[in-house]
């Protein structure tokens, strides 16, 4: 398969493909038309103009090319692959044949084009499918129309329509033309999931060529004529800022254009990316403060404070907590303690723009295309309109390239440079100037009644900047009469965001490892403890019950199976149990551990998932494995700390990632139903610190309550 | 500026750079060869690595003055058209999220099978332990090693 970029605009576009000649025309606007599709002759009278741009639709050539446009931004989740899939099962195209083309910020045609909340394949999964079966019923018609027989005795098999009675078959290709003439159906079938050939398939990612072959364009690699390079200097601690700065030596460094000076940054523009760093290198800045430099062993101690303390408005409150403690058989108590972390992922920020007064162009990695272009147009006093947007394959994002910073920067110096820059950042400025996942600590009771039922649970939770540090519905929210959530908020000046399953990828651990711990006080196996309180919360529920408990109950039975919980493990191997329900998707994880000289090796991880009907097998399966082994990593290795305002671990020799020879074997295995597609790039994360530590307690009877795990720190 | 003569790919290039300019700029930004990656700038991630001299070394810690002494193979040069046994294994596997470390991990990849034709797992974690894949493909790589390793993937 070929993939390519579309450079053309949408007139040019429309242009080119009325002169081809014969040409079916689809695009699609899944929301605010309600998921109907509109011929080339609607689309062409569609007021915008030229920055009206082509996206998600179907474009079928008279040359027989069909090409899918993927108009969510991809970071590695594989909807440049799973979206255009759900397009092209209805179109009933032959996968091998078609081109995908990645589309730029269109929001007159889309709703969503974003890359998050694990939300592409939910919000799009009966709109684009529509989009390609609303196609196929107009080929089909134009084909009988040919033929002069009725429609019902046609069929479609890989991009051809077939008369059934005679054999008689004809091309998407052959029938462009005619079919563009029709008028558009308003009501269409969707297939029925035992017809997908696509959909539930082991599909790769339509990018492979060009990624194992170096062709494979991400953000970093925009190059364009008259380019500058751009490298900045930032404030070095959050509670800094600039004071007064030396350019001389910075101007003398060959290939060095110039040094333009953006509010609390210094930008300096070179010719190459390392004349642009040295050239930083050579500023000489003074920076002063602007406020207090904070510290972590600061927030630790604020955090400790709040967590002794209900608020006025708890998350949620069930029943009386209070009373559940006085009477109760046994309390279980344990505080837990999050780092920072940050995203860290591996293409660095960086973003091309090119602004001039009356058009701006912004081309790079951003998970956030709508609200990159709306923070420019904020700034820069442009109008949306005269601002494209194009997307960029991403080196990752995690969360991080939700944040529109560094794309804003980009315009700013752009706009100040009067030139076309591309701004790179070094590791050490991502580490600096993160966005990362709110550090934050989290104090539990627990109340076991004398009969050993849960009956008191309550969080009181503290985090930096997060508004809500806890997630109030999740399990065993529901299960428990008198259950209560307190959430505190602490104003930091460090900056925060949504890291990879945002608050969910630390309570899960915090948690699952409390249950685990309630389960061994109750004298209870932990896998038939959490079945016992999700029989609870489906008989005899209590407040809101956000999950399906027989859902819920499925994958930790089908995890216990695959990973023969109960069953005593080889020698020296340990098992731990963890699940979690969140963006919609069950997960429940075994793991297998050893632990030698306090190390933790993870020997292999046993993963049930219901996620609803799998779209792409292979992408499924590689987001769960990545989730899992991400986790993993964090759990074992990921902390950032800050010293007088500063991120201490400033690279990779100091922050570690996990590597090759940490990751475990994985078995993945998706419980098979045809219920809506539900998120998946988020959900396999959670669980496994939970996992792991429950293991852990399993090898050393030692509970772990900070992240990363420290075995020679935990009592 | 100094003159630096670079074989890369077994082509020959002269490049105006400075004399520390790493490897890894003047492949991407003077070359244009932009399939090797930056990630750390300290050698710490591979994402940047290249073949020098046959090995696996990371592009952006070898200033130009050292590069040019011995012969530079990029991801570009490994085939035309993706058919080296170990392109071929990264794509039947399906390995790549992203895609942006995978240059790197398959150049190590190659370098690895140059000198270990049939690596154990434990080989391939010693081997392949100085590239990240912040997307954690690693189980996915290793099969890849192996696969690439039976269709003759130390050519």
């Amino acid at each position: 398969m070929k993939t390519a970029n579309l450079k053309t605009s949408r007139r040019s576009f429309l242009k080119t493909t009325a002169l081809a000649g014969g040409a079916l025309l689809l695009g699609f606007d899944p929301f605010l038309s309600g998921g109907s599709v509109v011929s080339l002759k609607d689309l062409s009278t569609i007021p915008g103009g030229v920055s009206f741009q082509p996206n998600a639709f179907i474009r079928i050539g008279a040359d027989g090319i069909i090409t899918i446009m993927a108009p969510n931004p991809e970071i590695g989740q594989g909807v440049k692959t799973s979206l255009p899939l759900l397009v092209a099962e209805e179109l009933d195209v032959d996968w091998n044949t078609i081109q995908v083309e990645q589309a730029g910020l269109d929001t007159k045609n889309f709703n969503r084009q974003t890359a998050g909340g694990s939300g592409s394949i939910r919000s799009s999964w009966k709109s684009f499918r529509k989009a390609g079966a609303t196609a196929r019923k107009m080929l089909v018609e134009a084909a009988a129309g040919t033929w002069n027989v009725n429609a019902d005795e046609c069929y479609t098999e890989k991009g051809f329509v077939i008369h059934k009675p005679n054999g008689k078959k004809l091309s998407y290709g052959n029938l462009a033309e005619k079919a563009s003439q029709l008028k558009v159906p308003s009501d269409v079938n969707l297939k029925d999931p035992k017809e997908f050939n696509l959909i539930g398939k082991r599909i790769h990612n339509v990018d492979n060529r060009k990624i194992v072959t170096g062709k494979m364009d991400f953000g970093i690699d925009t190059k364009r004529e008259g380019m500058l390079y751009a490298m900045v200097a930032r404030p070095p601690a959050f509670g800094k800022k600039l004071k007064s700065f030396d350019d001389k030596g910075a101007l003398s460094v060959s290939g060095v254009k110039k040094v333009l000076q953006a509010g609390n940054k210094i930008a300096v523009l070179a010719t190459s990316t390392w004349s642009a760093k040295k050239g930083r290198d050579a500023l000489k800045i003074e920076w002063e403060d602007d406020g207090k430099l904070e510290n972590t062993t600061d927030h630790l101690e604020a955090f400790a404070k709040l967590v002794t303390q209900k608020t006025d408005k708890p998350k949620r409150n069930d029943g009386d907590v209070d009373s559940a403690f006085p009477n109760a058989a046994k309390v279980i108590e344990r505080t837990f303690v999050a780092p920072f972390l940050p995203h860290a992922p591996m293409e660095p920020m960086n973003f091309y723009a090119d602004v001039h007064d009356d058009a701006v162009e912004l081309y790079g990695p951003t998970q956030t295309p709508s609200r990159t272009r709306s923070d420019v147009s904020r700034l820069l006093k442009i109008p949306e309109e005269k601002i494209t947007v194009g997307l960029s394959r991403m080196g990752g994002g995690f969360g991080r390239r939700l944040q529109s910073d560094y794309a804003v920067e980009a315009a700013e110096i752009s706009s100040l440079a009067k030139a076309p820059v591309q701004v790179m950042w070094t590791r050490e400025d991502d580490m600096q100037a993160g966005f990362y996942r709110p550090a934050g600590m989290y104090s539990y009771k627990a109340a076991l009644g004398k009969d050993n039922q849960l009956i008191g649970w309550h969080l009181k939770a503290a985090a930096i900047n997060s508004g809500n540090a806890s997630r109030e519905n999740s399990f065993p929210a529901g299960a428990v009469p008198n259950f209560r959530i307190d959430s505190h908020n602490l104003e930091s000046k460090v900056t925060v965001g949504a890291w990879r399953a945002p608050t969910h990828n630390f309570i899960a651990f915090a948690e699952e490892s409390l249950l685990d711990e309630i389960a061994h006080a109750a004298g209870k196996d932990p896998v038939a403890f959490r079945l016992e309180l999700l029989d609870k919360a489906k008989t005899s529920p209590t407040g809101t019950v956000e999950y399906d408990p027989e859902r819920y109950k499925t994958v930790i039975k089908t995890a216990a199976e695959m990973g023969n919980w109960g069953k005593k493990a080889d020698n020296g191997i340990y098992k731990g149990f963890g699940a979690h329900f969140s963006f919609g998707s069950y997960v429940a994880q075994v793991a297998e551990i050893s632990v030698k000289d306090n190390k933790i090796k993870v020997h292999k991880v046993f993963c049930a998932v219901d996620c609803g009907q799998v779209v792409n097998l292979s992408g499924a399966e590689t987001q769960v494995e990545g989730g899992i082994i991400d986790g993993l990593g964090v759990a074992l290795y990921g902390k950032l700390t800050i010293e007088n305002g500063q991120a201490v671990q400033k690279n990779f020799n100091a922050y570690n990632l996990i590597r090759i020879s940490d990751a475990p074997d994985i078995e993945v295995k998706f419980i098979e139903n045809n219920i809506d597609p539900m998120g998946l790039g988020e959900p396999g994360l959670p669980p496994i610190a939970p996992a792991v530590c429950n293991a852990i307690f399993a090898a050393t009877g030692k509970r772990i309550t900070k992240l990363p795990i420290n075995l020679a720190s935990e009592g | 500026m100094p003159v630096f003569r670079l074989n890369v790919n077994n082509q020959s290039f002269t490049v105006n750079v400075e004399a520390d300019t790493p490897l890894l700029w003047v492949l991407r930004d003077e070359l244009n060869l932009r399939g090797t990656k930056f990630g750390c700038g300290i050698a710490q991630c591979g994402v940047c690595t290249v073949h020098f001299n046959g090995n696996a070394v990371r592009s952006c810690s070898i200033p130009v003055s050292v590069a040019e002494k011995g012969k530079i193979i990029t991801i570009e040069g490994l085939s035309k058209d993706g058919s080296h046994p170990v392109q071929r294994a990264w794509e039947e596997m399906d390995v790549p999220q992203c895609g942006y470390c995978q240059a790197g991990q398959i150049m190590s990849a190659v370098a690895l099978l140059s000198k270990k034709p049939k690596p154990s797992d434990a080989d391939i974690d010693a081997a392949m332990t100085g590239n990240i894949c912040r997307c954690a493909t690693y189980k996915r790589i290793r099969k890849a090693i192996h696969l690439a390793a039976e269709n003759g993937g130390n050519k």
